[in-house]
């Protein structure tokens, strides 16, 4: 075997059963790549190098059992078993740190598992670690990190894209096959787009929240990174379905259906034969680079080809998208992070000694300027004499935008196919001074949470040499449809020229005179060049 | 366009319980009006007869068995208090004294 981290985790599967390949050797040659390019990507907030052997050991000792037992038990298993992983570093671990990307929560060391946490023990992955995200999941470019930004392998001057920039530049890196992110706004397929890989945000109540540091709670969802379809739908089998320890999480079936995606291009090509794929109008306006909107108008135009029935459609809310979640998402953040008050857990500033001047400095020493700005954003969204005409407001307005989609799906479309994204990987610090501009960043995938609708980012080729994400949101609980879609489209494009280009920057070493991605940064604003166009 | 004053914004901090410098509270008057700006848009759209939404998956009243089920030790639960007491978190006095009282 010439590189275990180029193995996809489905072939990574087929070698641990045969007993070609241990959980440890992978593990091993994952942690190796991680540890050796931490220092220049800062995907990682923690590495469990000792845990995640230990979890590699037992996983090849599940599987020795099971090839004793024979083929049954072999193929019972789950095919994530002795695969590594990572997971945002606001997924409770027991044992281990969750921050969150926050001041507020260093030190903090979760009691409990989250739900996906155990799903995937249960499966058998190997937690290899914790990846970097902006501070609460607030943020389109990981750059809203308490603890500096991640670097996109691309090109180590431009960002990763948020909130989950750490998972996706893992990922993109070959640091792990999969990892785990939240998706509130964006945070999932953005960095997905921006690092050249698949992210996919799960159906609203698809996968428990339980055990996940809470943003937004009527938006958010957890769900997989991975370099292709057939992965991301392995770890979506593995984290979905209904818990009884979040009541928004829904009794619905996960198809298993989900680890029988086609191994064949010409299979999976076959799915788009007839398929109604609706391109929304308002997706493709102002703001939109040239070369996204080129990448993304060839892709849908290759499924045409290969069978799909393309059709315009109009999503007439869309303009009313960002107004209506930057009113929603601070509301319920404003609310979600009043919990963050130095009694329970986290920091703690008690030198007063009078409780409102207490609170005061802890969440204001606690908290990085995004998180206070949108705690303030909704805490007067929320506040007496604005409620009506602003959140209320904004909530009627998510009636129209789901509405907007509901009839999509109601005039018989199985998919809308968008870009994720509006821009490529935009140079650190591009956006930083602007909080709109930033926000901006995810106009296309915000009502896609808004709807509670998956929808799921794959790569669809090149603009200015940097990935370009092809967006593809289903209706409800619609993930495996979505997903074999997704698989179709790799199918079609699997010779593509693109296909072979990699992440520019995977040769990178530990040697202290390689710049973190902060100190690069640093360098970038000091200097006179503001169009971060060249290589560091 | 949005007027969101320096005492606003000072007033809003309060409300959220938000320490802020002199120079957050400055930066924050400016970008707050910017975003506030942006909602305007809002006001375009008729709403008057449109319900809201504060859920999408229509799920209603799941009720689970009223059954024991083990959960965190006292110990486990507040291994993670800045101040603890024995079993208990110590938390800052909030009767008595000082403008704090309810």
């Amino acid at each position: 075997m010439n590189d275990l981290t180029r193995l996809s985790a489905h072939e990574m599967t087929a070698l641990l059963r045969s007993g070609e390949v241990s959980s440890q050797a992978l593990t091993e040659a994952h942690l190796a790549v991680a540890e050796r390019q931490n220092r220049a990507l800062n995907a990682w907030l923690a590495i469990y190098r000792a845990d995640a052997l230990a979890q590699a050991t037992a996983a090849d000792e599940r599987i020795a059992e099971a090839r004793h037992e024979g083929a049954a038990a072999l193929n019972a298993l789950h095919p994530l078993c002795g695969v590594p992983i990572g997971l945002k570093d606001l997924v409770s671990v027991k044992g281990g740190q969750a921050t969150a990307g926050s001041k507020i929560l260093q030190g903090y060391i979760a009691p409990f598992d989250s739900t996906v946490t155990a799903r995937l023990r249960q499966a058998g992955a190997v937690i290899l670690g914790k990846t970097n995200m902006d501070e609460f999941a607030m943020g389109s470019s990981c750059e809203h990190s308490a603890y500096g930004p991640t670097a996109n392998p691309w090109d180590l001057t431009r960002v990763p894209g948020g909130s989950s920039g750490g998972s996706a530049a893992a990922v993109a890196a070959y640091h792990v096959p999969v990892s785990i992110g939240t998706d509130t706004g964006g945070s999932i397929r953005q960095p997905a787009s921006l690092c050249g890989i698949v992210g996919l945000k799960p159906t609203y109540g698809r996968v428990s929240r339980y055990g996940i540091v809470a943003f937004a709670s009527s938006l958010d969802q957890i769900g997989p990174f991975a370099r292709d379809a057939r992965d991301a739908a392995i770890l979506l089998h593995a984290i979905s379905g209904r818990d009884a320890r979040d009541a928004t999480s829904a009794p619905v079936e996960v198809p298993d259906e989900l680890l029988k995606l086609p191994t064949s291009d010409d299979e999976a090509a076959g799915y788009l034969r007839g398929r109604r794929i609706a391109l929304p109008r308002e997706y493709f306006v102002e703001g939109m680079e040239p070369g996204v909107a080129a990448r993304v108008r060839e892709a849908v135009a290759a499924m045409e080809q290969a069978g799909a029935k393309v059709e315009e459609v109009s999503l007439p809310h869309t303009e009313y998208g960002l107004a209506t979640y930057y009113i929603i998402a601070p509301a319920e953040c404003s609310s979600n992070l009043a919990r963050f008050d130095g009694v329970k857990y986290g920091l703690s500033d008690r030198t007063s000694g009078e409780y409102i001047a207490d609170y005061l400095r802890t969440r204001g020493a606690g908290f990085g300027p995004e998180v206070k700005r949108r705690i303030m954003l909704g805490t007067y969204a929320l506040s007496a004499g604005y409620y009506d005409a602003y959140y209320l407001k904004a909530q009627k307005v998510r009636t129209l935008i789901k509405a907007d989609f509901d009839a999509v799906w109601a005039a018989g479309f199985d998919a809308i196919c968008a870009p994720t994204s509006p821009t490529v990987a935009f140079p650190m610090g591009a956006k930083m001074a602007d909080p709109v501009a930033m926000y901006l960043s995810d106009a296309c995938t915000l009502p896609v949470n808004m709807a509670g609708l998956p929808g799921v980012s794959i790569p669809a080729g090149l603009s200015d040499g940097l990935p370009v994400g092809l967006q593809i949101i289903g209706a409800p609980w619609s993930e495996l449809s979505m997903l074999r879609l997704a698989r179709a489209y790799e199918g079609i494009t699997a010779r593509a020229p693109w296909r072979d280009l990699e992440p520019a920057e995977l040769q990178l070493t530990d040697d202290p005179t390689t710049p973190s991605p902060i100190e690069r940064k640093e360098r970038l604003n000091a200097g006179a060049s503001a169009t971060g166009s060249g290589k560091a | 366009m949005a007027n969101l004053s320096r005492a606003d914004v000072e007033h809003v901090a309060h409300l959220a319980r938000l320490g802020l410098t002199e120079e957050e509270l400055a930066r924050l008057e400016g970008q707050l009006n910017h975003i506030l700006d942006q909602y305007t848009i809002l006001t375009t759209l008729d709403t008057e007869h449109i319900p809201p939404t504060a859920q999408t998956i229509e799920l209603a009243n799941i009720l689970r068995e009223d059954v024991v089920q083990p959960s965190l030790t006292a110990d486990e639960a507040l291994a993670n208090a800045p101040e603890r007491s024995g079993g208990h978190l110590v938390v800052p006095a909030i009767l008595g004294g000082g403008e704090g009282g309810a």
